[in-house]
């Protein structure tokens, strides 16, 4: 049995120092949560649990898990034919490592996660959707899988139980909106990595156009201790109205760059100043990315607010993947956002007008005013041209709304920036010698 | 039905529908690219951009997209709001970043799509500040231009050419603002519906190249409705013309029939019209290749003198229209009159006919064929002898993933979400044919066999619909199972192996559905154009008997109307014949080898100079109108008929326009409804005007001769159809017949068309044109099974067996005259087993002569070939002779060499 610990996704690393292996996982009670549950529970029993526990998604999106699950048909509803779960391992969010770090350390967490998943929601084939870049996950992940297909616990007959599940370790030709769900879905298939319509929702119709749940992996790596654990003791982990612990990062000119396991709803402030170490000499706050690029700005404002779903988005931006990106007043806005959007611009799938032939153009404007041929109206240029593309609806899928969060609240936020630019003719950043 | 508000305003629209499709049915303008009405949405573009409100208190609203929203019951939206007419424009700014302004110089500019768009919605001014993306174009093969540049990346074309056409060699590629949509590398593209790009794609990327190299803006372009002389199905055609030159062919929309669609062969084998073969004058052999010209009258009165004379026999012609074919057999008399098709595809025509007869449901039009939902081809190879049946027959498979798609929950018009939850799952289809075909991607199951053989499928099929016993081989069983439990089961079938046996397999098949309690539809193929026509009129001679005949000396005069009887009968028939008769007349409008050999020709006009009748294979009449007056002698056949039996003293001719004939046609056994295909010559529409040919915009009327004369040229009266060949007039509420091309104010791109349907995708407006001129409904009774003589195959000492193999670039005479198809086609070609090629020493790259035929072969070796039988390419020119009986000896030719192909050019059969 897991103890009933506060860092149920990081602690066997902690403990043992590094990578946990098979012995490492199983002496710290590992692979029982999924033992019992396939053995001795149904799957709707396992789906109530994870509901009733309020898990919800940290791939970016915080959809309730257990509900998720519950959309996939069951018996003949279902039709004939597989079901299928997808862990997104895609990871391609600028700013974030929560996951691979997850996969690196603990893989057999995620494959005991995803075996309680699939026999939860039914699914016979699983798959891991690997970013391609992650070749130590690859390694990592794959020794595991084979350990625990050699154990029994994955392929034929897990734990001896009638339930099956192949898990396959696919990994991506690269590209951002692979992570999209439905574009991940595509990209699985050997088609084009575009997302699709909805509906049909992947839960109804999904990979090979079979009922599939598509989670991400820290979700997954959250759901063995549920069922260890228990409802009660995973809703308390949390500090506010969410459940659970969440894996935090913060990147930027702090003292301790890093990546914490910690009650979901701490404070902004405790993490950058207690876990992080501050700000570093000389650098002041001026701007947080609290979830990843694709995420709005906050400023030292909001440093008293709890990392949590609702309190963020309250405050106007999204939690995310809850690895937060600092931009210190050394900083030039501009240029910060002609990064993010070249990266969106670049990785913009090409389907929908807005996100193909708008963000290149936002790039373009951005790159002008910083290298001083700015031009008076290309402001409200801007600001129209992105709210137009970054209304959720406007374009097919979110790629184009995350990519236009950081940059009109960045003109919202530090609007005086971009005017001096665009008066002074030049970066006053780069004048300072930044 | 549904209620939705509009603007505030109440409209009654079509609840399976989505709001874009409910929207412009009402008439109102609302842009879009990427929404086709054949391909459904995708929710691309983002061009149709409206404020939907959630209730009636709701004042903000939200941007949805038209074409992605269910136009549901109580659904309220705003297009004129500013917000949505803000982003609409901003979709064609952010478009036009990278689009080139260089409409002046493009070939879509004027009925380009963008264009009629970014007016309506009203963006004007650029802010873009960069520069534009370049891409490298690609050869194509003869029929596209590849402009990359002025793509929008609609995803239309990948879309069309993929997922409805099952091409596979264009694809989307890239990403980001780079999205590149093309080839892997230069080349030929090898679907045979290449074309429809012209009219799919929104902007100029693909363009029509026979039509760029003497090309004229749609404004100048003179158009008349037209029916495509390719094959017997008979697709509903514009034919557009300046300067007494044919320009190009555009798809004229027919609910029942093509559709928005047409095939590479309809849409680029008209070229023959310019052809520099054409016979222009009335000519008199003087020796071997050598004609007097006449004048038309000394022709008509040598004709007429022939005619006085008596012992007249007439050929008339399937690729004929009706109007010359009765002329024919009005002046020679029934007895004397050969309908001019071969006579072993005579007698089938007549089979199919019978069976047709006999069968309780219709012949299926093309929408009947897109709704069947398991389907049987027996022996025919549709895509080579009707290829808009093929591409019916993709939809006809994919139904099954409408149907799915409806058990979930996803409308129909949601065409990625359909696809992605069908994954590929199809209405069964089941190809019985000699030799793979270019379905067979779709197919659920697939027998290959010698056409006999193949026939025996068919009738083991029909057996086993019938009983429920277990023993015949998987094929049979399957298709047998499949068929009886549709609920539309559809069986095609038809001529293109000349087996008697095949057709009447397809219809026992049939019979054993009715007996079951199907309505089973039955598709039966004819190769051209009014092959049905020729067939329902009839004639006292078959080929044969009237070549044996005329060799016999007992005929003075042959009239050869429209007709190369070298590929009717095999060569040595034909010579004898040829050579014993006395005067031998041919009307035709290209020099063939027949019309070589004549006494005296007089110039045919084509389908684009003259108006006629093509009866399909659903026996539909269908009226194609003269584009534009002929040059110098030019006249339809049947008018040099008339004239010369007229000057003969006939009084039963005396027709001066075509409306005349056609009470002669209509006076026919099969013939009455002729008359009700289209208004006659006295029709003026609703402003008591003629319907104009020239577009209300055409430009230079004064100059366009005015290095001959500055004075404006009179334009000709048209005394025959109620179409005039001036702009004035009025193109508008007219029956659907008389269209000549599609424009509407905003709309001057061919996107046009749903201003002239009764709604999206449905009928023309009017109702569709063509009238059936045959009955079913058990007619008669079905043919059974004629006593077949079995005979086995050859091998290289006792010579092969030869099996006709059809090809759509090549194997019909008239487009296979046009230069690019010639350009698309391969050489005439044998198909040997591989055991057979060994044997023979023959290899692919090698060529094999056959002395019967008088013709040299490609080698091509395919394993589901039978040793002791080749196919053999039929109708290419130069190798077009009927393919004899018997056993017949081939040998490798060495002297052959391969044409040289200067691009990776395909063949497109097999
Ligand atoms: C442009 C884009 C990129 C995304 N990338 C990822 C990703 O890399 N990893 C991930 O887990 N979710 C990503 N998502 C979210 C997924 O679509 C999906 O919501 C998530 O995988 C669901 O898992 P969860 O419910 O466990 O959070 C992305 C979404 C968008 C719109
Ligand atoms: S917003 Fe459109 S172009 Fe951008 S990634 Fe999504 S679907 Fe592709
Ligand atoms: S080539 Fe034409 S049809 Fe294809 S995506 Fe571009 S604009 Fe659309
Ligand atoms: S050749 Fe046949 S299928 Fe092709 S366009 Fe003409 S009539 Fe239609
Ligand atoms: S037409 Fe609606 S999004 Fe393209």
């Amino acid at each position: 049995m897991i103890t009933l610990s506060t860092k149920p996704l990081t602690e066997r690393v902690e403990a043992v120092g590094g990578l946990v292996d098979m012995a490492a996982y199983e002496n710290a009670g590992g692979y029982e949560a999924a033992r019992q549950a396939i053995t001795k529970s149904e799957p709707e029993a396992v789906q109530g649990l994870v509901k009733d526990a309020d898990l919800r998604g940290r791939g970016g999106a915080g959809f309730p898990t257990g509900v998720k699950w519950g959309f996939v048909p069951k018996g003949d509803a279902a039709g004939p034919g597989h079901k299928y779960l997808v862990c997104n391992a895609d990871e391609m969010e600028p700013g974030t490592f929560k996951d691979r770090y997850l996969m690196e350390m603990d893989p057999h967490l995620l494959i005991e996660g995803m075996l309680i998943a699939a026999f939860a929601i039914g699914a016979d084939k699983a798959y891991i959707f690997l970013r391609g870049e992650y070749h130590e996950s690859f390694k990592r992940l794959s020794s595991a899988l084979a350990d625990a297909t050699e154990k029994g616990y994955v392929g034929r007959n897990v734990f001896g139980s009638d339930f099956s599940v192949d898990l396959v370790i696919h990994r991506s030709g690269g590209r951002y909106i692979c992570g999209e769900e439905t574009a991940l879905l595509n990209a699985l298939e050997g088609k084009r990595g575009q997302p699709r319509t909805k509906p049909p929702f992947p839960p109804a119709s999904g990979a090979w156009g079979r009922p599939t749940i598509v989670n991400n992996v820290e979700t997954l790596c959250n759901v063995p201790g549920i069922l260890s654990n228990g409802v009660d003791w995973f809703r308390d982990l949390g500090i506010g109205n969410d459940s659970g612990t969440k894996l935090y990062g913060v990147s930027g000119r702090v003292n301790r760059p890093g990546l914490w396991e910690l009650p979901i709803g701490t404070t902004i402030r405790e993490i950058i100043e207690e876990h992080a170490g501050g700000m570093q000499e000389g650098y002041k706050l001026r701007g947080i990315l609290p979830g990843g690029a694709s995420t709005d700005f906050l400023t030292v404002e909001h440093l008293d607010l709890p990392m949590d779903y609702g309190s963020i988005q309250a405050a106007g931006s999204r939690m995310g993947t809850g690895t937060m990106i600092l931009m210190d007043d050394s900083v030039c806005p501009v240029a910060i956002s002609i990064n993010l959007q070249h990266f969106f611009a670049q990785e913009s799938c090409g389907f929908c007008t807005p996100c193909r032939e708008g963000l290149p153009w936002l790039e373009q404007l951005l790159i002008d005013i910083e290298e001083g041929r700015g031009q008076p109206g290309d402001l409200e240029l801007l600001d129209g041209n992105a709210a137009f593309i970054g209304a959720p609806g406007n374009t097919f899928c979110l790629h184009a709304t995350g990519a236009m969060e950081p940059l009109l609240s960045a003109l919202r936020y530090f609007r005086e920036d971009f005017e001096a630019h665009i008066e002074s003719g030049g970066c006053p950043y780069r004048e300072r010698g930044h | 039905m549904a209620t939705i508000v509009v603007d505030g305003v109440e409209f009654e629209v079509d609840e399976g529908q989505n709001l874009l499709h409910a929207c412009l049915s009402q008439g109102l303008e609302l842009p879009y690219f990427c929404w086709h009405p054949s391909l459904g949405s995708v929710g691309a573009c983002r061009q149709c951009a409206v404020i939907q409100y959630a209730d009636a208190d709701d004042t903000r609203g939200r941007l949805t997209m038209a074409c992605m929203t269910p136009a549901k019951d109580g659904t309220r939206i705003s297009i004129q709001t500013e917000t949505a007419k803000q982003f609409r424009a901003s979709v064609i700014e952010w478009l036009m970043e990278n689009h080139p302004h260089d409409c002046p110089v493009c070939e879509e500019g004027g009925e380009c799509h963008l264009q009629d768009m970014t007016v309506m919605t009203g963006h004007i001014q650029r802010r873009y500040r960069g520069r534009k993306r370049t891409f490298e174009n690609q050869y194509l093969g003869p029929f596209l231009n590849h402009e990359m540049n002025r793509c929008i990346t609609c995803y239309r074309c990948v879309r069309f050419y993929n997922d409805y056409a099952g091409g596979t060699d264009l694809q989307a590629f890239g990403s980001r603002d780079r999205m590149y949509f093309g080839r892997t590398t230069d080349g030929v593209l090898e679907n045979e519906f290449s074309g429809n790009l012209i009219e799919v794609c929104p902007t100029g990327v693909f363009t029509d190249k026979p039509f760029s190299e003497s090309y004229t803006r749609k404004w100048d372009l003179s158009s008349a409705p037209s029916i495509c002389a390719g094959c017997a199905v008979g697709c509903n055609t514009f034919v557009s013309e300046r300067y007494g030159r044919l320009k190009r062919v555009h798809n004229r929309y027919h609910g029942e029939l093509n559709g928005y669609f047409l095939c590479d062969r309809g849409r680029f084998g008209a070229g023959f019209v310019n052809s520099t073969d054409r016979i222009e004058h009335v000519g008199e052999r003087v020796e071997d290749d050598l004609f007097d010209v006449l004048d038309g009258e000394v022709g008509i009165a040598k004709l007429a003198e022939m005619i006085r004379q008596g012992d007249v026999v007439g050929i008339g012609s399937p690729r004929a229209s009706l109007e010359t074919n009765v002329a024919l057999k009005t002046l020679v008399g029934e007895a004397q009159f050969c309908t001019g098709m071969s006579s072993a595809e005579e007698s089938l025509v007549d089979l199919i006919i019978q069976t047709q007869r006999a069968t309780s449901a219709d012949i299926p039009s093309l929408s009947d064929v897109e709704s069947a939902d398991a389907v049987l081809i027996l022996g025919e190879d549709v895509l080579n002898t009707a290829p808009r049946v093929a591409l019916a027959l993709r939809q006809t498979v994919r139904n099954r993933a409408l149907n799915l798609a409806g058990e979930a929950g996803i409308p129909q018009w949601q065409d990625a979400g359909v696809s992605s939850h069908a994954q590929g799952r199809l209405n069964p289809l089941f190809i019985a044919s000699v030799l793979p075909s270019g379905i067979d991607d779709i197919a659920a199951d697939l027998a290959h066999d010698v056409p006999l053989n193949l026939a025996d499928c068919g009738f083991a099929i029909a057996a086993c619909i019938g009983e429920a016993s277990g023993s015949e081989p998987g094929f049979v069983r399957k298709a047998a199972a499949a068929l009886r439990s549709a609920q539309n089961p559809l069986i095609v079938s038809g001529t293109s192996t000349r087996t008697r046996a095949i057709v009447e397999a397809a219809g026992a098949v049939v019979a054993a559905l009715e007996s079951a309690g199907k309505v089973p539809r039955l598709l039966l193929v004819a190769p051209e154009a009014n092959s049905f026509g020729s067939g329902l009129i009839g004639g006292g001679l078959d080929m044969n008997a009237a070549l044996q005949r005329v060799a016999s000396g007992s005929t003075k005069t042959l009239i050869v109307a429209e007709n190369d009887i070298f590929r009717r009968a095999e060569r040595e028939r034909v010579e004898q014949a040829l050579c014993t008769v006395e005067n031998l007349v041919v009307l035709d409008s290209l020099d063939t080898p027949t019309a070589s050999l004549a006494s005296l020709v007089f110039p045919a006009a084509t389908f684009a100079e003259s108006t006629g009748t093509f009866v399909n294979y659903e026996t539909r009449a269908q009226r194609f109108y003269c584009v534009f007056e002929p040059r110098n002698a030019i006249a339809p056949s049947w008018r040099w008929l008339a004239q010369a039996a007229t000057d003969a003293g006939r009084d039963d001719l005396g027709w001066r326009h075509v409306d005349d004939v056609l009470e002669a046609v209509a006076a026919s056994p099969n013939m009455a409804g002729v008359r009700a295909v289209a208004p006659d010559a006295g029709y003026l529409g609703s402003s008591l005007c003629k319907t104009p040919r020239e577009t209300p915009r055409f430009s230079g009327r004064t100059a366009m001769n005015a290095n001959v004369n500055i004075h404006e040229p009179k334009t000709s009266v048209d005394e025959e159809t109620p179409l005039s060949f001036s702009m004035e007039g009025l193109n508008r509420d007219q029956p659907s017949a008389l269209l000549p091309f599609v424009w509407a104010p905003g709309w001057n791109s061919n996107q046009s068309v749903f201003k002239f349907q009764q709604e999206i995708g449905g009928a023309a407006a009017g109702g569709d044109p063509g009238v059936r001129l045959l009955a079913s409904g058990s007619i008669g009774t079905m043919p059974a099974r004629s006593a077949s003589v079995r005979s086995d195959g050859g091998g290289v000492d006792t010579g092969f067996r030869l099996i006709p193999v059809q090809a759509i670039f090549g194997s019909d005479e008239l487009s296979s005259r046009s230069p690019p198809v010639v350009e698309r086609s391969s050489a005439a070609f044998m198909i040997f087993s591989p055991m057979d090629a060994e044997r023979l020493g023959a290899a692919q790259g090698m060529g094999v002569s056959c002395s019967v035929l008088g013709a040299t072969f490609a080698v091509t070796v395919d394993a589901a070939m039978k040793s002791g039988y080749v196919g053999v390419s039929v109708g290419f020119t130069g190798a077009e002779g009927e393919l004899p009986d018997g056993l017949i000896a081939l040998a490798v030719d060495p002297n052959y060499r391969p044409t040289p192909n200067p691009h990776d050019r395909v063949i497109a059969r097999g």
